[in-house]
């Protein structure tokens, strides 16, 4: 794996999800970079927002090829307005309506997702 | 991977017009399609909900928005209170007519500085 200044530097914890994250991009097959980069954010919290502006905050669990989310331990941000998600405590999201998925700051290594997608972009222009 | 989804497990089911089904996930496929078993339709109100009896359903999985795994413990804890079905219906029509009347007079606010209210939803697909 091509190794930023970044991961040089510190042994921050940055360097896991991202080395994890590069494991990912060599194993999986070619059009996968979301998918990748998700499976490296598998354990850390995220905020879901869904396209009626339900947001679920959880632990992400898994996720597959067509970006459906499970979430464990979730736990509704405005719990008053949707009743039926209180008896709930692990969900499956279909992708289809995701809008939003907030990702804490220090678990994302922009500059490589940025690189990655753009050798993305070039492989498949190709 | 994520489809290995327990089998005989009560689940949650919420649909794109705005429906919530719970009942045991018999079967699923890549799409989501869903077979539940035993289902109920649970209609919330407020802190007031009501089941209707459903029996056996196909979903096709372009309506799901999400499936829960009903939390007993959860349950208990909500707060939420049984009432009969056709106090729910009331309870949900009341709503219905105050969400068309507030719905009306915005677009009548709109309409009178000159702009058109189109909301973005509908009541058939939430999303």
């Amino acid at each position: 794996p091509r190794f930023t200044g970044n991961v040089l530097a510190t042994g921050s914890q940055i360097y896991n999800s991202n080395l994890l994250f590069e494991t990912y991009l060599y194993i999986s097959a070619l059009t996968m970079l979301f998918y990748s980069f998700f499976k490296s954010l598998i354990g850390k919290d995220v905020v879901v927002e869904l396209k009626n502006d339900l947001s679920i905050c959880g632990t992400l669990h898994s996720v597959d090829q067509y970006l459906n989310i499970k979430l464990t331990d979730i736990n509704v941000t405005d719990a008053e307005k949707y009743p039926h998600m209180m008896s709930v405590k692990n969900c499956f999201v279909r992708g289809s309506v995701v809008r939003y998925v907030q990702l804490p700051a220090d678990e994302v290594d922009t500059q490589l997702l940025q690189d990655a997608a753009r050798r993305e972009a070039f492989t498949q222009r190709q | 991977a994520i489809m290995r989804i327990r089998p005989v497990e009560t689940l949650v089911v919420y649909l794109r017009d705005g429906r919530t089904l719970i009942g045991i996930l018999r079967c699923i496929d890549q799409f989501a399609n869903l077979v539940l078993h035993r289902t109920i339709e649970r209609i919330h109100v407020g802190k007031k909900y009501g089941d209707i009896e459903r029996g056996v359903i196909i979903i096709r999985g372009e309506n799901v928005v999400l499936l829960g795994e009903w939390d007993q413990e959860r349950a208990r804890k909500s707060g939420l209170q049984e009432i009969s079905v056709e106090e729910i219906l009331e309870a949900q029509r009341e709503e219905q007519q105050q969400q068309q009347h507030q719905q009306t007079l915005r677009a009548k606010f709109m309409k009178e500085r000159g702009l058109t209210l189109t909301p973005e939803i509908g009541p058939d697909d939430m999303y």
